[in-house]
């Protein structure tokens, strides 16, 4: 089979194609979710170590997974763009960043929740933690500097820029378990030795993690049809489109009062 | 199943309190995430159709 990409490559061709894509990943989020949290807290044993409170892992991990897999991903759209003075692999990076803010905020809360029982500690600076609050910090950095510069290119080429020197903190995240000590455990799943922990564990852990995949290029995709909206909306391709011409006609600016 | 009755489950062995709060905010907030994305883009198509009509 042969598709054509670069029939995809602007915001006009992808819209569409983006809007047809989106129910089949909420629809796959959504099914790996409910499996996941069937085995995360129905299925999943007992932690003989820590409980019931090691359940926690089920949404800690796949979020602190997501937050290191989207930031190297949103980087990478935004290199491309700014090799190919591209608009839409912009607009994809600029899709990612939030979502990939909030899986971070949600590893660093629930490990919080989870160091509290097992390390009496709600926080501790240790080479771990501060590494993925520094990630928290980059994501923030990348909206605030695009947010900040008025003309969208010139965002764009910024926002790449920050995006890029900040990929050195993800192999920092990852490996801060293993080259300092640290109250974190280390990785929970490691790709030279056999796994370590109950299969079923195991299988609750990737289920959540496929899930939180799913969602976020759902996500992705409907946040970037409204940065493509919002960006392209006086190009005409934007204003013949079926839903901006099926709305009623409008008297007032939207949320202006009456 | 693991689980005996359901009190068992909402106690998770004494805590609850960190579990479910953890999972809570978490549906929550990915919740929260998709409603707002629907109000953007119903505001972005509101002014885009103003945009049209010129």
């Amino acid at each position: 089979m042969h598709i054509n990409w670069f029939k995809y490559s602007t915001p006009q061709t992808f819209y569409p194609l983006a809007g047809r894509m989106l129910p089949w990943f909420f629809g796959l989020a959504v099914m790996f979710g409910l499996a996941g949290l069937y085995v995360s807290l129905a299925l999943a044993p007992t932690d003989f170590q820590q409980g019931e409170a090691y359940r926690i892992i089920f949404v800690h991990v796949p979020a602190a997974w997501m937050s290191m897999l989207i930031y190297i991903i949103m980087a990478a759209w935004a290199g491309l763009g700014l090799a190919l003075n591209a608009r839409l692999p912009a607009m994809m990076a600029q899709a990612l960043a939030p979502t990939g803010a909030l899986f971070t905020v949600l590893a660093l809360l629930t490990g919080s929740l989870w160091g509290k029982p097992m390390w009496g500690a709600w926080w501790v600076w240790d080479a771990r933690l501060t590494s993925e609050l520094i990630l928290l910090f980059l994501y923030i950095g990348f909206i605030a500097l695009q947010s900040s510069i008025a003309d969208p290119r010139r965002a764009d080429r910024a926002g790449a820029l920050l995006a890029l020197v900040g990929v050195v903190n993800v192999p920092i995240i990852y490996f801060s378990v293993k080259w300092w000590n640290t109250l974190h455990q280390g990785a929970s799943i490691n790709m030279t030795n056999a796994p370590t922990m109950a299969t079923t564990m195991l299988i609750g852990m990737l289920l959540m993690t496929l899930a939180l995949w799913m969602y976020t290029i759902a996500v992705a995709l409907l946040r970037v049809r409204c940065i493509m909206l919002e960006r392209e909306r006086s190009s005409a391709w934007v204003q013949i489109l079926y839903e901006v011409q099926a709305l009623p006609e409008l008297n007032t600016m939207p949320g202006a009062k009456t | 199943m693991h689980w005996l009755n359901w009190a068992d489950f909402f106690n998770m062995g004494g805590y609850a309190f960190y579990v479910w709060l953890s999972f809570g905010m978490s549906a929550l907030s990915l919740s929260y995430e998709v409603i707002a994305l629907r109000n953007r883009r119903r505001r972005a198509l509101r002014l885009s159709r103003l945009l049209a009509q010129g």
